[in-house]
């Protein structure tokens, strides 16, 4: 397989100076003895992206993610190491970005298209596909300042799509737009992965690097500390959020990463052991419609009153089929003290035949501490023993009741 | 919760008519390898590889300068006609100067010169002023001071009009043995122009101050270079205090204003002193034969040349942290 991008000893160096200094005369003046520090936004980063892969860049706030995704773009030049990319490079990183204000939709596109190294007979060949794609055809003729922000993105993600890169860099911008655009979009982007192009996404969302991705990059404070299949780097992801006391708090809140001081990173309450019970005691695996024990075993040294205890279960392609947590399910705890153990019962195993993930966590109430995590450490098998088909375990019963008065198949009485 | 990644994509994306894709029409993909500093060689060569968008940032850059303006391009005549107005009277009328058909004389070496301000202004301040394009996407960045230099070359040509008609109107015609040096000058002007204008728009990016000391910068350069005033004038003055006479060609844009002087403008072509109508009058226009000004025209344009290759290389050095300090 060739590669189509190969990332080799890339360090990034920042300088930050102590103070900002724009004009001439400070330059001048304090020339060479500036105080400043070295930032290492990526430090020694290889690794080799195959043709047709589609590789999900994990990390934390800060780590150096989009730094090496511009890199890649070329927007930025590493202070050492070297990036090859093979082929036309299409990067949705601020999306319409590139637009000017007083020209109209059509004149960028054609602006836009030549940066990106299209020819004006080459746009216009993708020019109704585009127009089509963003669902701006009765504005394309208007200034683009006075697009709202939402056309503004569609019109460039539109066009970055459709100018055939050879790789695609996304950073984060399936955000754009209403559901059904994002929907567009992530079918675009599956099209985009069977016509074998390379597409590295850039994302702090565990979940979609499992949904899309071949496999995973993990950067941590710009060092490279996983490029693995996705399970495996989504838990060095995950270990590396706890080692940092960061947690993902849009699980919970649906906001951005927060992080918090290290010294509030705890280990108070862990898991000693967790058992996953069937209903059939000797048995590795569940029956649909059966009940499902899921016993946490934890260990507190201290009283804590702050906790809640988690529990995701995923279908094998990633798909979140139960996130609960004991807040969730009008449980709430008062806190823990010692040892303990708290099970989560489900009565009917409504899945069908699989593989799922179950992962765990104890963290406190606004989700900012994590105590514990386990990714994905157990798994639930699923076998099916009834003639039924489908994912989901439904309680069906048949039933037949002929009409008895009816002379049969008299269409025309 | 609602996360867009959470926004299922497996339902079987619908297969687009995207066949138009054989790999037979896909010749060997091009490797571009970011992390290297290219030389000017391959500088160039990108520049050229990417002159499409070249052409397409300068009619960009032409068609926002008077977008929703009425007028519109007639701006571009009017800037030169009403400064003709001005220094005409300002010269011919007030201060009474013996040159005859000042308003030509002035005119001629008036449009390089604006073709130079603007094309260095401009220039330097094209890669700050297109920092969005700039953090969105590679090419060569050399393309944006060289777009800014192809829009002012346009307006050039646009404005040569006022010329033309100036021209017509007080019935003179060029020195067409002289004519075939506006080639060389122009390109000399415009290679000179982009050496600058590459070399101020990386510098710009660091200090801000560049592009207004620039603005005084030319206003000086503006007065050292013999647009108003005539050559032979300094010339003399150089020579009254035993210095060379070709010391005033120092200035680079010299040579060339003075080459569009001989060609279109051509009276009083002398290098001294002389008798007209019983006063002693400096020539405005220097004697030289075309392969004298040739001669000067290839000396600027050497270095020019050197200079453009100097200021690609310093480019190319400061390019490497744009993206951060933009």
């Amino acid at each position: 397989m060739t590669a189509a991008i190969e990332i080799e000893g890339v360090t990034k160096r920042f300088r930050l100076y102590k103070e900002k200094m724009q004009s001439a005369k400070e330059r001048i003046i304090k020339f060479g003895r500036v105080p400043y520090e070295d930032f290492y936004a990526l430090r020694d980063v290889s690794f080799t992206v195959a043709e047709g892969q589609t590789t999900g860049l994990l990390g934390h706030n800060g780590s150096g993610k989009s730094t090496l995704l511009k890199c890649v773009a070329g927007t930025m030049r590493p202070s050492s190491g070297t990036i090859r990319t093979r082929g036309r490079v299409a990067a949705l990183l601020e999306l319409g970005a590139g637009f000017h204000g007083d020209l109209t939709g059509r004149e960028n596109m054609y602006l836009n298209g030549s940066i990106l190294g299209f020819s004006k007979a080459d746009v216009e060949r993708i020019f109704d596909d585009v127009v089509e794609f963003a669902e701006i055809a009765p504005f394309i003729d208007m200034q683009v300042k006075h697009y709202s922000s939402g056309m503004t993105a569609r019109l460039g993600f539109a066009l970055a799509i459709h100018v055939d890169p050879d790789i695609v860099l996304v950073d984060e911008v399936l955000a754009v737009g209403d559901e059904a655009f994002q929907r567009k979009c992530l079918e675009r982007v599956d099209e985009m992965q069977s016509e074998g192009r390379t597409i590295l996404v850039v994302t702090h969302v565990p979940d979609l690097v499992r949904q899309i991705c071949q496999q995973g990059v993990v950067l941590d404070r710009g060092e490279l500390i996983a490029f693995d299949e996705p399970g495996p780097a989504i838990r060095v992801f995950r270990e590396s959020l706890v080692r940092r006391g960061i947690m993902l708090a849009e699980e919970l809140t649906g906001d951005e990463e927060s992080v918090i001081d290290e010294r509030m990173l705890s280990r108070a309450v862990q898991f000693t052991d967790v058992a996953i019970e069937y209903a059939d005691p000797s048995a590795d695996y569940a029956v649909p419609g059966e009940r499902v024990r899921i016993r946490c075993g934890y260990a507190a040294p201290e009283p804590i009153d702050d906790v809640v205890f988690a529990l995701n279960i995923a279908d094998p392609d990633g798909h979140l089929m139960l996130g609960v947590n004991t807040d969730r399910i009008d449980a709430p705890l008062d806190g823990v003290a010692g040892s303990g153990e708290v099970v989560f019962d489900l009565d009917q195993m409504p899945l069908m035949d699989g593989d799922y993930e179950v992962s765990l966590g104890i963290h406190t109430h606004d989700g900012a501490t994590e105590y514990d995590h386990l990714e994905g450490e157990h798994r639930i098998q699923v076998m099916n023993p009834t003639q039924m088909l489908g994912r989901v375990h439904f309680d069906v019963s048949v039933s037949h009741h002929p009409m008895p008065h009816r002379s049969v198949a008299s269409p025309n009485r | 919760m609602s996360q867009p990644a959470s926004v299922a994509s497996n339902g079987g994306a619908p297969a687009a008519d995207r066949s138009d894709r054989p790999e037979a029409d896909r010749p060997e993909l091009r490797t571009t390898e970011i992390s290297k500093r290219p030389g000017a060689i391959r500088r160039l060569r990108d520049v050229w590889r990417y002159r499409e968008l070249l052409g397409n940032l300068v009619r960009k850059e032409l068609k926002v300068k008077y977008k929703d303006s009425v007028l519109g391009f007639l701006w571009t005549l009017l800037n030169p006609a009403l400064q003709l107005i001005v220094y005409s009277f300002a010269f011919g009328v007030l201060f009474k100067t013996p040159v005859p058909l000042f308003a030509i004389f002035f005119i001629c070496g008036l449009l390089p010169w604006t073709f130079f301000t603007s094309a260095l202004t401009s220039g330097s301040a094209s890669v700050v002023a297109n920092s969005q394009l700039v953090n969105k996407v590679w090419f060569p960045r050399e393309i944006l001071p060289l777009a800014s230099i192809g829009a002012a070359l346009v307006h050039w040509f646009l404005q040569s009009i006022v010329l033309v008609i100036a021209l017509f109107v007080v019935q003179r015609s060029p020195d067409w043995a002289y004519v075939p040096l506006l080639i060389p000058a122009v390109l000399v002007l415009v290679t000179f122009s982009a050496a600058l204008g590459i070399m101020f728009s990386a510098i710009n990016v660091y200090l801000r101050d560049t592009q207004h000391l620039l603005e005084l910068v030319m206003l000086a350069w503006f007065w050292a270079t013999p647009i108003v005033w005539n050559y032979p004038l300094i010339g003399q003055r150089l020579s009254e205090n035993g210095l060379p006479f070709y010391l005033g060609f120092v200035n680079p844009i010299t040579p060339i204003v003075v080459t569009f002087q001989r060609a279109l403008y051509h009276e009083w072509v002398w290098s001294g002193s002389r008798m007209v109508n019983g006063a002693e009058v400096t020539g405005v226009v220097p004697e030289g034969s075309v392969w004298w000004y040739l001669r000067n025209l290839a000396i600027v344009g050497f270095g020019a040349v050197v200079l453009l290759w100097v200021a690609l290389h310093i480019f190319g050095r400061l390019e490497d942290n744009f993206g951060e300090e933009i």
